[in-house]
């Protein structure tokens, strides 16, 4: 049994982490608010629940992402146009140019990921369906194991791997195109660089396709 | 391991979610094929950029009205 008046205490440092989660949740910087505040006060009510020396920051994640799809969820929809399509694995990295940074001291894709304004990468994870978007969200930005995500989205391991495999490759796919709209991506053609052969180079990408002019 | 198997992997290998025995063969196959860990830098890039991207500052304001509520003093400014 957890002491109530402790709450403050252990669970204040999350704050920044829920705020943020629950923007990418929202998409909407009042709801979030809201949300977060509302996450706290269930947390402190319920925390004579929580089991000492058990994972806060999980438990935290878990009444935030059920306040979420209980609140929030049915009020603020979105019309979902993602291509969840099977996409290529390494698919930003073929795009950027693949086997060009090996031979570079630092890759030019780093570069150009650094480059990235926050706001494209924020729109990019926003734009993923809603179940993608939590795992990878819970995976990438925090860090949870998939065990513990698969208990705060209660679902089983198998459905949050799945949902990581094809929920990682619509975000490249999102910050690719989005990248590209706004012309902050090298437009390459994306020619599959490696081919597949094990410890074998592929041939280096063409410079440039004709593609990549547009205006 | 092959190419196919080892980009298949890459990614439970990032998340720290593979067994032993598989952690150990996916190290092998990068350490001798540049393309495939080259692929598997730049994921590993990519990922720190989007987590740390996606950070945000909490509205004072917010802090403010949560302490409140839980019966804290609002934290300094």
């Amino acid at each position: 049994m957890a002491d109530q008046a402790r709450f403050a205490e252990q669970a204040m440092p999350y704050m920044s982490a829920l705020y943020s989660a629950a923007l990418r949740m929202t998409r909407n910087p009042s709801d979030a608010e809201d949300l977060v505040q509302e996450t706290y006060l269930r947390a402190y009510r319920g925390f004579g629940g929580f089991q000492d020396g058990t994972n806060l920051k999980a438990w935290l994640y878990k009444i935030l992402t059920n306040t979420f799809i209980n609140t929030y969820r049915a009020k603020k929809r979105r019309p979902e146009q993602v291509d969840l399509d099977d996409t290529e694995d390494f698919f930003l990295y073929r795009r950027l140019g693949g086997l060009e940074a090996v031979e570079a001291q630092r890759s030019p894709e780093s570069e150009v990921l650094d480059a990235i304004p926050d706001e494209l990468v924020k729109a990019a994870l926003e734009s993923l369906p809603e179940q993608f978007r939590m795992a990878v969200l819970l995976a990438d930005v925090e860090g949870f194991s998939y065990k513990e995500i698969a208990e705060i989205m209660d679902v089983p391991i198998g459905t949050v791997m799945s949902r990581l495999h094809r929920g990682r490759k619509a975000l490249q796919k999102q910050l690719w195109e989005f990248g590209r709209e706004r012309g902050l991506l090298p437009a390459t053609n994306g020619e599959d660089i490696h081919d597949g052969q094990d410890g074998q180079e592929g041939p280096a990408p063409a410079p440039a396709p004709e593609t990549a002019a547009r205006g | 391991m092959d190419c196919e198997k080892a980009i298949y992997r890459v990614y439970t290998y990032l998340d720290g979610e593979l067994t032993v025995w598989r952690r150990w063969s996916i190290r092998r196959h990068l350490d001798k094929c540049p393309p495939c860990a080259q692929g598997y830098t730049f994921e590993i890039e990519l990922r720190q950029v989007v987590s740390r991207k996606c950070r945000e500052e909490v509205p004072p304001d917010l802090k403010r009205r949560i302490a409140e509520a839980l019966g804290e003093p609002s934290p300094p400014e």
